[in-house]
């Protein structure tokens, strides 16, 4: 019987535990948790400040999780070294934990330049953990300003869960425009004039050079004041643990498509991971929740001696503000197709016969289908592009590629 | 297990099956109360023109992407059924991101609704088939 150690206790862990659990259901597994809370949904910690859920409702599984599958839950400890060679993992207090195959899933950190005077800020805040989100709650007040560093998926999240609890949101980006890894210059003009609507203001091409106790000095000069800043410039890849015992690391962990890292009975999955992305047929770090997942869970049935292989990760995002949707997938290495309406922008790119990605704002209705092109590389020249570029629909599918997909079990 | 399937062949593109789901997911017992005069949100939908045509639900897959890809663990499967479950879903749409199939929209209220095959409402057997006038949708086990 295997033990098995997974450290992190994020998506990708919890894929990882119910993976090695579809094909061992006794090998003991432990997990190691720096967090204290039993895993939660992380991306909804906007919504937690938002309202539109609560601490309870964001459990991302039930509270007997961990007893139904056989979990040792280790609460409040970080993993410092792991031994591969011992096959053993020490830990923060000092105690030892023997593995066969170990998961590291360990996510990743706000990355926080070493900006001039920013020891002067008194309520400073990331967003990235709930305890992050509870504590910049706390300090926050009706009549508070809050500097927002990054107008990337974080940031401005973090600014539209906190609209209704403050005065005024200022989002300051050294990048041109909003969204800016994953939206072009007009996409990302729709959303942020949508933003500006709803009362967040924008500074662009400009961020903070340094900070005077509740006075941001900008790189253009300008001053702005705040109460509370929330730094949401980025994220690093906690890779160390890897990293201290030589195995393969880049940006991220480096994995193959079954998870596994450079070194011998060391898996690694989701945000601290670099894994295989077909939309760039190469590696690269995919920080998106169904990647980690997905990657969790091959690593767990791989762990557990089952043979999976996850190839087809497509970066892919769907995300909303203040009732304006966005969604994006694959890569737009290729030639632009538009489809342009009233409120409506659909771009859509293609390189050898097939659709490699899209941008589509204000009707997102079913774009899976269109994800699903691209994930399943279908030809286009089988479909009916034309029809599919104005609405997304499974009609425009071949009736034998119909058949398949609606004839029998899927 | 049984599914929901469609034979493009027998569909009249009448969307009665549109009106029933919608009526057996309603709650009320009188189907003028529950869609007259109303915009109707069901949880399949007709496809196609004037020559074929045929309804969409979910299809309950082997390896749903949607249970994988929630972001809020809102998904899950019970009993074979894919289900949301719509007091922690908030509305993201990461699920209409990820469906091959276009099977998930957002129900009138904002979160997001799918085919449960009838099985939480008081119809017993999938509404969309009982009701479908030319037997183009059935309730059956395929291989």
């Amino acid at each position: 019987m295997s033990d098995y150690v997974i450290i992190g206790n994020g998506t990708a862990a919890t894929g990882c535990i119910e993976g090695i659990r579809s094909v061992d259901p006794n090998g003991k597994i432990t997990l190691i948790s720096k967090e204290k809370h039993k895993v939660y949904s992380r991306p909804l910690i906007s919504y937690l400040l938002e309202g539109k859920t609560d601490v309870e409702r964001m459990k991302y599984r039930s509270d007997d999780f961990y007893d139904k599958n056989g979990v040792s839950f280790l609460p409040g400890i970080s993993a410092a070294k792991i031994d591969a060679d011992k096959k053993e993992i020490s830990l923060d207090n000092e105690e030892k934990i023997a593995f066969d195959k170990v998961c590291v899933s360990t996510g990743s950190s706000p990355f926080v330049p070493p900006f001039e005077g920013l020891d002067t800020v008194e309520k400073k805040f990331s967003f990235m953990t709930l305890d992050d989100a509870l504590s910049l709650k706390d300090a926050l007040n009706p009549e508070s300003r809050v500097l927002i560093v990054g107008a990337g998926l974080i940031g401005l999240k973090c600014a539209e869960g906190i609209k209704d609890l403050v005065k005024e949101i200022t989002v300051c980006d050294l990048a041109d425009r909003i969204l800016s890894s994953i939206l072009d210059a007009e996409c990302a003009g729709i959303m942020q004039k949508h933003l500006e609507e709803n009362g967040i203001k924008f500074l662009l091409s400009d961020s903070a050079a340094k900070f005077e106790s509740n006075k941001a000095i900008m790189k253009s000069g300008m001053e702005v004041e705040f109460d509370v800043l929330v730094l949401a410039i980025g994220v690093r890849a906690n890779i160390s643990l890897v990293k201290d015992i030589g195995g393969e690391v880049n940006r991220g962990i480096v994995v193959n498509t079954k998870m596994e890292t450079s070194v011998k009975d060391i898996y690694a999955a989701g945000d601290c991971s670099e894994g295989y992305d077909a939309s760039i047929g190469g590696n690269r770090v995919l920080a998106i929740l169904p990647n980690a997942y997905m990657q969790g869970f091959a690593a767990g049935v791989n762990m557990a001696g089952g043979d999976k292989e996850f190839s087809n990760a497509i970066p892919m995002n769907s995300i909303g503000f203040f009732g304006l949707h966005v969604m994006t997938a694959g890569s737009y290495d290729g030639e632009c197709f538009e489809e342009k309406r009233e409120g409506v922008l659909k771009r859509f790119f293609v390189k050898d016969n097939c659709l490699i990605g899209y941008m589509l704002i204000g009707e997102t209705d079913r774009a899976g289908i269109y994800t699903s092109m691209i994930r399943e590389k279908v030809p286009l020249d089988t479909v009916d592009f034309e029809l599919l570029k104005k609405v997304a629909t499974t009609f425009a599918f071949s009736g034998e590629n119909r058949r398949k997909k609606f004839g029998g079990v899927v | 297990m049984k599914r929901v399937y469609v034979n493009e062949e027998w569909c009249l593109g009448c969307h009665l099956c549109e009106y029933n789901c919608a009526f057996a997911n309603s709650g009320l017992k009188d189907m003028a109360d529950a869609l007259k005069g109303k915009k109707i949100f069901p949880r399949i939908h007709v496809e196609g023109d004037e020559k074929i045509s045929y309804g969409v639900s979910c299809r309950h897959c082997e390896d749903p992407m949607c249970i994988k890809s929630c972001i809020a663990g809102a998904i899950s499967k019970e009993n074979g059924v894919v289900t949301i479950n719509r007091n922690k879903c908030v509305g993201c749409l990461t699920c209409v991101l990820v469906c091959p199939y276009g099977a998930l929209a957002p129900s009138e209220e904002g979160t997001m609704q799918k085919c449960e095959l009838c099985v939480k409402n008081s119809c017993g057997e999938p509404a969309c088939v009982t009701g479908c006038p030319n037997k183009a949708i059935v309730y059956e086990e395929r291989g």
